[in-house]
């Protein structure tokens, strides 16, 4: 091949190569950043005055004073908007019957949306659930029930051919000639008087339990439940991984039997996590009955299981990597077998078993099939230690699943899937991260 | 010191050694019995015979080197000497090999109490990634000794038997990789010095090394000789005559001659051997 021929391969190869890594990164940019952003939200965020209420009322945080003066400004403004309810169903009594029947039902949509908007209204029960005894406690989400509250959502089916679209009525047109009519501009005036929104810092977010299935509170349940399920699947497939390696590396015999072995373990790192989910209930509960339902044991069993493989395979690697003249040395200065393994072999191959490991908590910890049947609720209180033999416990995986897709409001706790999503990706990137470093500590100590 | 010198209770056969060396380098008091002997010993690897039938007697506290061209055998036979070749499962032996008057390949022989006694020192330096002082201190810890004060000991006393003492003093808890070649080599022979065999295997321990760190190995060769029964390869035909008493010549396997170092490098018996030494074929 003559030298331009191999110069311009040389520039396209290198061209190739880089805009691959160009358009890997765009792609991770466009991942992770709405990840990143969104989820700080849920702990960053323009918290109203109904957030405060709720803190106190539901964790005793804040100060009470502070709190108290708070809410009577806030009274203030929010007494003339129940002036002009009152004001409005007084003068509804007045009116013809017919009438009257016209403005009820679009009277109890603006209370249905004050309510949203504000939280209880005066003379109104107190309700059963949780969400409803607040207002809205994040301004942007204020912001949007106060559109709710102006508009009404219509949608025009005129044009059968087309799909339907939505559009807005002002829903004070629909109060032309009554006293109520004054009281959007005023809500829509007033209403930073009404929420007082101010920046908050929530980290409660991160150590705080959910309230009333995430509407409220935070996910440590869910963080605690995803240490358990990792931590756990780890303390049983870490040591029975490094000593399958030992054995295929040191012990087994070539043969057969060996080689089906090891072809097995192959096998196993490839198959879908869901089929171990199956197993695990299969196996764990259904059959060796190590709880009685799903339990956080089960789910780590599970995931160990899941996980051997590869730390087999890893820590094989890191075992065959070892240099054969270390081998020697310690045989020859009269050392067992088993000596030379303990003192010589694992500690040089430490790095790599280690990084296999960190890596497999990484995936035990991110995994959402193997704990469906074994060991994932979808809400729960943050679980002790003595309970991981017979309590299940959410976990970040299955719940971001789960509030994603099967919350009866999920559209109204984004800000709470994306920051489990963040919780999530920063705990695997921080077990990476470890990982790097340990790998890198230690290799410095072994190398000098 | 001054029993060795003084050789006049040794036996006969010792005596006709020595009398081919400079005064200075007669220090071997209680050498001159076969250490170890091999009688008709065969290596296979599988059906190759690597090492053939080999018959030879060495002596207690000389110094045998084993020269002859690569891949004549010289490293199998240094080898099943401390069965390190049990590492090959293709390696197996016949005829007999005798240490201490017991059979290596014998069916009660511990290997490992066998390489207790038998220290074996490689063509690289091989440092375990460990500090300086626990690569010396590896062989006694498992050998049982756990006194702080002692490991001390034993760590200074094979440093200094190994010249390397002056040298590494002050950084014992440093990493052993950060030595130079040199330095390692003779770490790697205080580590083996530090279990107290009887024997040093030395397989081209200087192939590695620059002329400088050659010299120093060769010297400490000379300070062990008399103490421990050494045997070396080496390709480097001085470097024998140098630090040997005696010298085998492997060539394919078979052992062609085996005589004292003087002789066989001024009067070789073999016409081969005789090509050899010249570089007439190497
Ligand atoms: N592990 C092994 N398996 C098979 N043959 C080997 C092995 N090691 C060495 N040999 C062969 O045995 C012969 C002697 O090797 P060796 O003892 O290393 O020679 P030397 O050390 O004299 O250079 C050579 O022909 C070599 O190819
Ligand atoms: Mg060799």
């Amino acid at each position: 091949m003559n030298i331009g021929t191999r110069k311009i391969l040389d520039r396209s190869f290198t061209a190739v190569g880089i805009g691959s890594i160009v358009v890997m990164a765009v792609a991770l940019m466009i991942v992770v950043v709405p990840i990143i952003t969104n989820g700080i939200g849920a702990v960053f965020f323009t918290g109203t005055v109904e957030h405060r209420k709720m803190l106190f009322s539901e964790f005793k945080r804040g100060d009470s004073e502070n709190l108290s003066s708070e809410v009577a400004s806030s009274e203030r403004y929010r007494a003339k908007v129940y002036g002009m309810l009152t004001g409005f169903e007084a003068e509804l009594e007045t009116m013809a019957p017919e009438k009257k029947a016209e403005y009820k039902t679009k009277y109890s949509e603006v209370r249905t949306a004050l309510q949203a908007l504000l939280g209880p209204l005066p003379g109104d029960q107190e309700p059963m659930l949780t969400r409803f005894k607040y207002g809205q406690t994040r301004w942007e989400k204020a912001e949007e029930k106060l559109h709710d509250l102006l508009y009404e959502s219509k949608w025009d089916n005129s044009n059968p051919e087309v799909m339907a679209k939505e559009y807005f009525v002002s829903r004070a047109i629909g109060f032309e000639g009554t006293s109520l009519v004054k009281l959007f501009p005023y809500v829509k005036d007033n209403l930073d008087k009404m929420l007082l929104p101010e920046f908050t810092v929530y980290w409660g977010f991160i150590t705080d339990s959910s309230v009333d299935s995430h509407f409220f509170g935070g996910i440590w349940p869910e963080i605690q439940g995803t240490f358990f399920l990792a931590i756990g699947a780890m303390l049983f497939a870490f040591p029975l991984g490094v000593v399958a390696a030992v054995y295929f590396t040191e012990y087994a015999k070539p043969g057969f039997l060996n080689s089906m072995l090891r072809s097995a373990n192959s096998t196993l790192a490839g198959v879908p996590s869901i089929v171990f989910g199956m197993f695990g209930l299969a196996f764990f509960i259904n059959t060796l009955k190590v709880s009685e339902s799903k339990s956080v044991i089960a789910g780590a069993l599970t995931l160990a299981i899941m996980i051997l493989p590869t730390i087999i395979r890893a820590a094989e690697e890191a075992i065959l990597a070892v240099p054969k003249t270390y081998r020697e040395a310690s045989l020859s200065l009269g050392s067992t077998k088993w000596n030379t393994i303990a003192t010589v072999i694992l500690p040089a191959a430490l790095p790599g078993i280690l990084t296999g490991g960190v890596i497999s908590l990484g995936r035990a910890a991110g995994e959402t099939a193997p704990i469906i049947f074994t060991a994932a609720v979808s809400v729960g209180s943050a679980i002790g230690l003595a309970d991981v033999l017979s309590s299940p416990t959410p976990a970040l995986s299955w719940n971001i699943y789960n509030l994603a897709s099967e919350h009866e409001a999920a559209a109204q706790i984004r800000h709470v899937q994306y920051g489990m999503v963040l919780a999530l990706v920063s705990i695997v990137l921080m077990l990476n991260l470890s990982a790097i470093v340990l790998r890198a500590r230690i290799s410095k100590k072994l190398k000098g | 010191m001054d029993a060795r010198e003084s050789s006049g209770s040794a036996p006969a056969q010792k005596a006709t050694r020595d009398m081919y060396l400079p005064p200075e380098r007669r220090k071997i008091a209680d050498g001159g019995a076969a250490h170890i002997s091999a009688k008709e010993f065969s290596v296979y690897y599988g059906e190759f015979e690597a090492v053939k039938r080999v018959s030879a007697d060495i002596l207690s506290k000389y110094v045998t080197a084993i020269i002859g061209p690569s891949g004549c055998g010289k490293s199998t036979f240094l080898r099943s000497i401390n069965r390190m070749n049990d590492l090959i499962p293709s390696c197996h032996t016949t005829g007999a090999l005798l240490f201490d008057g017991q059979d290596v390949y014998g069916k009660f022989t511990d290997e490992v109490l066998l390489r207790k006694k038998v220290g074996m020192v490689f063509q690289k330096p091989n440092p375990f990634p460990k500090s300086i002082f626990d690569n010396i201190a590896y062989g006694p810890r498992l050998h049982g000794v756990n006194d702080k004060k002692k490991l001390m000991e034993i760590v200074e006393r094979s440093l200094k038997k190994a010249a390397i003492w002056d040298e590494v003093c002050d950084r014992l808890d440093k990493n052993a990789l950060g030595l130079s070649g040199g330095q390692q080599q003779r770490l790697c022979v205080a580590r083996t010095l530090a279990v107290e065999p009887e024997v040093l295997l030395l397989d081209e321990p200087t192939s590695a090394l620059d002329p400088k760190a050659t010299a120093k190995i060769e010297d400490l060769i000379q300070e062990l000789r008399g103490s421990y029964t050494i045997m070396i390869v080496t390709h480097n035909m001085q470097q024998a005559s140098r630090v040997s008493d005696s010298t085998m010549f492997f060539y394919e396997g078979l052992l062609v001659e085996h005589a004292s170092t003087a002789q066989l490098f001024t009067n070789p018996k073999d016409p081969m051997t005789e090509d050899y030494i010249t570089g007439r074929f190497s």
